[in-house]
């Protein structure tokens, strides 16, 4: 027998593993074993890290070493340099983007220095498929806690005193909603966890699930103990077959040691829990919609009242929770709402995780106090934007969200700042734009993607969201026409009033808050038929310059034939025939046409 | 399992098996360079470790370190107990390796004759 003397946590989040890390695991198994040194070093896929842009990572304990971009060809160096000897590999470790200097352990790099993990706490750090390691540190206490020493009351009000608010995007305060649904008499009721996660752009639903399970499943059986229901289910669409089965092997586990099932804890509570694999609507994360796609209808929305408290999944009250809203109640239980109030300003409390895209040095997820600044975000954990380019605006709660310019990054982020400023934290993606963006392209980006997911049951959503597409189109098209901005206006306001489900009411989010911050794009599309950042194609003018040698390519390459001129001469493009196909730009082998 | 202190005396039984992510406790180093690998290093390490297990003693860390430039004393081994200065061990064999973890890791008492040096840790 030997004492294992070290670990070699690989990611194995979704990012790392299509990135490559499984054929990195395997490598690190047969090198190790190799060197015989498979008595002494254990081998750990974890799930993921956040970040995910330098993946596959590696994690080498005691000694912490964090190594980035790890290839299978790497492996047999990290076995032989650092696993054997103790050297570690320099040339794999992270290097801060602006000043080149090499990191070599978790704790320092930039990205993980402002984050405060406690919804992520345990992601990358145990196997996620081993409850083992989640009891080891300190998993199922909160579970236990509120069985064996609180009243399921006593459950709510520590839920409703850490402030905790729905982080589906809602924002709604989480202890009330237990307590409504604690409130209402039934023989049956059921705790469901949303796990559709829809926006484009958030992926941190889907990390938490695939690195840490337990957390959720302990939350979800805290929630049900204080609401009184025994049979729960998890919506996870299927496009997130590792979450689903991290999940599958989790309740199993959980069912065998006793956390779920009859009588957990001898206490006489019951709690059964099923997964429903969703198809990938974005309306099925919608509360009503979803329950109707648990009982085998068309996910379409409701209206509410009656809301799910009182006649939910099965007409049965329901309490409805997102997997991050979830993931965070064990640790209210076990540390006290106290301790929790500790961080995130007055009325919003905790931390958010946030899923940073776009043109960002540091994509990846990350989770902060709420309260700090955009700025922060972007710049201390995002490591700023990409190619040394400006920064243009933020897109901030998905297709229900907002913009924010560059004036608005030192607003403290929480639920109430953004919705002043015209955004929604949504479920936290952050799409970060440069200035080669459009906004009016971002705008008409997100509308199509909510006007295609409508799922038609109310006019306004269904003809309204439409209606504001085609005014979209047509100005990006140079088409738009005096009093548009004003018709877009209208409608979008209209639509906010009067559409069924929050869909619909969120749907013109990015048209106007682009409209308030970017006004004068829209107008020089409109009016001068220009797209200020040279992104809308029917608005570009191709023009040829002097690099030009005269090939003739670009004329032969032209389907309506504007392009006309004498071999080794410059040529010329005729603007009232060319339809701005670009296929000239494409053709070019001197580089000679450009956009202008 | 039935209650709260059913579960707690779980983790505490689970918890050593993922104390090496913790890098905490006393900590055993190893010179592992080319010199030290000559000189039987392997050895030492796989004696050091089966030791640990054989006596399961929970709170230490084996790492190893590359060459520090006095070749002719490898096997050099280190201890490092939380609080206390870095004992720097010379010419170690199997049966030193044994003395030492008997001797410094668990009952923390130094092995004079085999020191070669002391740093104090801060
Ligand atoms: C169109 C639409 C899509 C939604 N998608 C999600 C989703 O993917 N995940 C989620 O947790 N909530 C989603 N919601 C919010 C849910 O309706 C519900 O408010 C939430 O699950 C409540 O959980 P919370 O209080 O923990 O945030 C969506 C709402 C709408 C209107």
């Amino acid at each position: 027998m030997q004492h294992i003397r070290a670990h070699v946590l690989v990611c194995g989040g979704t990012g790392c593993k299509s990135s490559g890390s499984e054929k990195v695991e395997a490598a690190f198994r047969s090198e190790i074993e190799k060197m015989n040194l498979q008595n002494e070093i254990m081998v750990v896929e974890t799930g993921c890290h956040g970040f995910c842009e330098h993946g596959p990572l590696v994690i080498v304990y005691p000694e912490g070493t964090f190594y980035c971009s790890v290839k299978e060809d790497d492996v047999k160096e990290i076995v032989e340099e650092h696993l054997f000897k103790g050297r570690i590999v320099d040339r794999l470790l992270y290097r801060e983007p602006l000043t080149q200097e090499k990191v070599p352990t978790y704790s320092e790099i930039g990205f993980y220095k402002k984050q405060e993990r406690i919804v992520l706490e345990n992601c990358g750090v145990i196997n996620p498929e081993a409850i083992e390691e989640y009891v080891a540190l300190g998993g199922y206490e909160g579970l236990a806690k509120a069985l064996t020493e609180m009243t399921p009351e006593g459950v709510v009000e520590e839920v409703k005193k850490s402030g905790l608010r729905g982080r589906g995007g809602g924002g709604f305060p989480t202890g009330m909603k237990w307590q409504f649904a604690a409130g209402s008499v039934n023989d049956k009721k059921y705790v469901i966890c949303n796990a559709d996660e829809g926006d484009p752009g958030a992926f941190m639903d889907r990390s938490v699930l695939e690195g840490d399970p337990h957390k959720v499943l302990e939350g979800m059986a805290i929630c049900a103990y204080a609401i009184g229901a025994d049979e729960g289910y998890i919506y996870v669409r299927a496009e997130y077959p590792l979450a689903i089965q991290r999940l599958e092997v989790a309740i199993k586990q959980a069912e065998e040691m006793g956390f779920l099932g009859n009588n957990i804890f001898g206490s006489g509570f019951n709690l059964t829990l099923h997964i429903k694999e969703g198809a990938g609507a974005f309306v099925c994360g919608e509360e009503t919609a979803l329950m109707a796609s648990i009982e085998g209808k068309r996910g379409m929305p409701r209206p509410r009242p009656p809301f799910p408290a009182v006649s939910g999944l099965w007409g049965k009250p329901t309490n409805i929770n997102n997997v991050e809203t979830f993931a965070n109640v064990a640790n209210i239980i076990v540390k006290g709402a106290d301790w929790y109030c500790g961080y995130g300003t007055e009325k919003s409390k905790g931390t958010k995780v946030f899923a940073l895209t776009g043109k960002i040095n540091n994509t990846g997820l990350a989770e902060v106090p709420m309260g700090i600044t955009m700025k922060e975000i972007i710049y201390d954990i995002g490591g700023g934007i990409n190619d040394g380019k400006k920064f243009k605006a933020v897109q901030i709660g998905g297709p229900s969200g907002g913009c924010l310019p560059e004036h608005l990054l030192d607003l403290p982020v929480d639920y109430d700042s953004l919705i002043s400023a015209g955004a929604m934290m949504g479920s936290g993606g952050l799409v970060v734009m440069d200035e080669d963006t459009c906004m009016v392209d971002v705008a008409k980006f997100f509308l199509n993607f909510t006007q295609s997911e409508s799922c038609g049951k109310c006019t306004p959503c269904r003809e309204g969201t439409k209606r504001m597409l085609e005014i979209l189109t047509r100005i990006t098209e140079g088409l738009g026409r005096e009093g548009d901005i004003e018709l877009l206006e209208s409608l979008a306001k209209n639509i906010k009033e009067t559409a069924l489900c929050g869909l619909g009411q969120t749907a013109p989010n990015p048209v106007l808050s682009t409209l308030k911050h970017f006004r004068n794009e829209y107008e020089a599309h409109i009016m001068e038929k220009r797209c200020p950042a040279g992104v809308c194609d029917k608005l570009a003018n191709y023009v040829i310059t002097d690099a030009c040698k005269g090939c003739g390519l670009c004329a032969k390459g032209c389907p309506v034939n504007a392009i006309s001129g004498t071999v080794k001469e410059k040529h010329i493009i005729d603007e009232t025939i060319c339809i701005k196909c670009g296929a000239c730009m494409t053709a070019c082998p001197f580089k000679a046409i450009v956009k202008a | 399992m039935k209650t709260l202190d059913d579960l707690k005396a779980l983790r505490e039984k689970l918890k050593e098996d993922i104390r090496v992510r913790k890098n905490d406790g006393i900590k055993i180093i190893i010179g592992m360079g080319t010199c030290g690998i000559a000189a039987g290093a392997r050895e030492i390490m796989s004696t050091i470790l089966d030791e640990i297990a054989t006596r399961n003693l929970q709170n230490v860390q084996v790492q190893q370190t590359g060459c520090i430039g006095m070749c002719e004393q490898e096997v050099l081994v280190d201890v490092i107990r939380p609080g206390e200065d870095r004992i720097t061990y010379g010419k170690v064999d199997v049966n030193d390796a044994k003395r030492i973890v008997a001797e410094h890791v668990v009952n923390g008492r130094i092995v004079e004759d085999k020191v070669i040096g002391k740093i104090k840790q801060d």
